[in-house]
């Protein structure tokens, strides 16, 4: 069986997918990628379908069930690197891969996971300033 | 009434002896009928050569304009048709280029009231109305060559991407969105993101003159798409009657921005990359 890799740069963990996912692939992928975010106290999924040709409702099922499983253990996950006919295809089905957030290649999706890291933080940041004030 | 070999020969020597005079004629019909927007050494040239050949095809055994002797005699009526159609001249104009002939033979043996002269000539006249109906259709299909042609230099035509800022491309739409069009404006304008990296794309409407239904949603869906991909899309350049048809129509945008001119798309994307654009005061000139 073929197996996805997941590589961990940083503070991310990028899954790529270059091969045809099959139920037994994506459910391994979704068992490795938990494990390895508990293992490592990852805070951001980046997938990278650039090579996917075919997205359709399975593959898209499963991205969202990944984006699920990493949110309740507190990593934000990103889609990048989808092809416009994939897109185009996915609309005209009147498919929406709900709850994933989406990117146009890995940079920008290390941003992303960046910036919504930093507006945790600030958010943070600002609930103990307004504990203060309040204590104070 | 098919052409026998007698009467091909009787016809053939008809249009030799009386070449200088029958070709005159039919040149003097032909320039009338196109009050002079060709010029009459063209005509002359063109009677000529169709003379020549209708001439040259009778010698060889024509029967019908189908089989294989009338093959030059084609060749020369569907490159007159050609040059006409490109020229912008009406289909009747052309067809009469070719049944002039007829006026111009009629003339000639009008005196000679003979029978056989009489079958021969309507024999011909058969074949002159065949040679009339390839013109006809040789027109049609240039003439339908031609607007398949613009059709597809519109489409390549009017869809540019162009690149606004660093991270921010323009699609300004000009011209009626239809489906084909609509498809070929999302496809380039997904390519562009994707090449270029860009995550934001302004969809200006200035140019489109109605939207309907149909427009808007093709203008979501390629919205939507570029969501999928990552980028976002802003909506700009609606002019009034165009967001009073909106609300009339009942299109909802949802959460899309939408706004009034590109100017305020584009200062609204740089607002959101953080891009702060400050005025100093115009240099005075000295």
């Amino acid at each position: 069986m073929e197996r996805v890799p997941i590589l961990k740069i940083g503070d991310i963990l990028l899954v790529s997918i270059q091969v045809d996912m099959s139920d037994q692939t994506a459910v391994q992928l979704q068992e490795d990628l938990a494990e390895r975010i508990v293992a490592t106290g990852s805070h951001g999924v980046i997938i990278d379908i650039t090579a996917l040709d075919i997205v359709d409702s399975f593959v898209g099922r499963m991205l969202s069930a990944i984006a699920s499983i990493s949110k309740v253990l507190d990593a934000e996950t990103v889609v990048v690197g989808m092809r416009p006919a994939v897109a185009i295809t996915l609309v005209e089905l009147g498919l929406s891969l709900n709850g994933i957030r989406t990117a146009l290649n890995v940079e920008r999706g290390m941003e992303l996971i960046a910036a919504a890291r930093a507006d945790e933080w600030h958010e943070a940041d600002g609930d103990e300033d307004a504990e203060t004030t309040a204590t104070s | 009434m098919a052409l026998d070999a007698e009467s091909r020969s009787r016809l053939s020597r008809l249009l030799t002896e009386h070449a200088e005079r029958l070709t005159e004629r039919w040149t003097g019909l032909v320039v009338a009928s196109l009050r002079g927007r060709l010029s009459q050494a063209e005509l002359a040239r063109q009677v000529r050569e169709l003379h020549r050949s209708m001439i040259d095809a009778l010698a060889g055994g024509l029967t019908d304009l189908a089989d294989e002797h009338g093959g030059e005699l084609r060749a020369v009526l569907s490159e007159l048709s050609r040059g006409r159609a490109r020229q912008g001249f009406s289909a009747t104009e052309t067809a009469i280029s070719v049944f002039a002939i007829k006026d111009a033979l009629l003339e000639l043996i009008e005196q000679d009231r003979d029978a056989a002269t009489l079958r021969d000539f309507l024999a011909l006249s058969a074949l002159i109305d065949q040679m009339g109906l390839f013109t006809f259709e040789s027109y049609v299909r240039t003439r339908e060559s031609l607007i398949a042609d613009q059709a597809e230099q519109l489409l390549e035509l009017s869809t540019p991407v162009v690149k606004l800022w660093e991270g921010v491309v323009a699609v300004p739409l000009v011209g009626t969105l239809d489906s084909a069009r609509a498809q070929v404006v999302m496809e380039r304008l997904l390519q562009t993101l994707v090449d270029t990296g860009s995550p934001y794309a302004i969809i200006d409407i200035t140019g489109v003159p109605a939207v309907d239904t149909q427009v808007a949603q093709h203008i979501l869906k390629t919205v939507v798409a570029a969501r999928l991909m990552g980028a976002d899309c802003i909506i700009s350049g609606i002019r009034p009657q165009i967001a009073q048809t909106i609300v009339a129509l009942g299109i909802e945008f949802g959460d899309i921005a939408t706004k009034a001119s590109l100017a305020d798309a584009l200062r609204h994307v740089l607002r959101l990359t953080g891009v702060e654009t400050t005025s100093r005061r115009a240099r005075r000139e000295a």
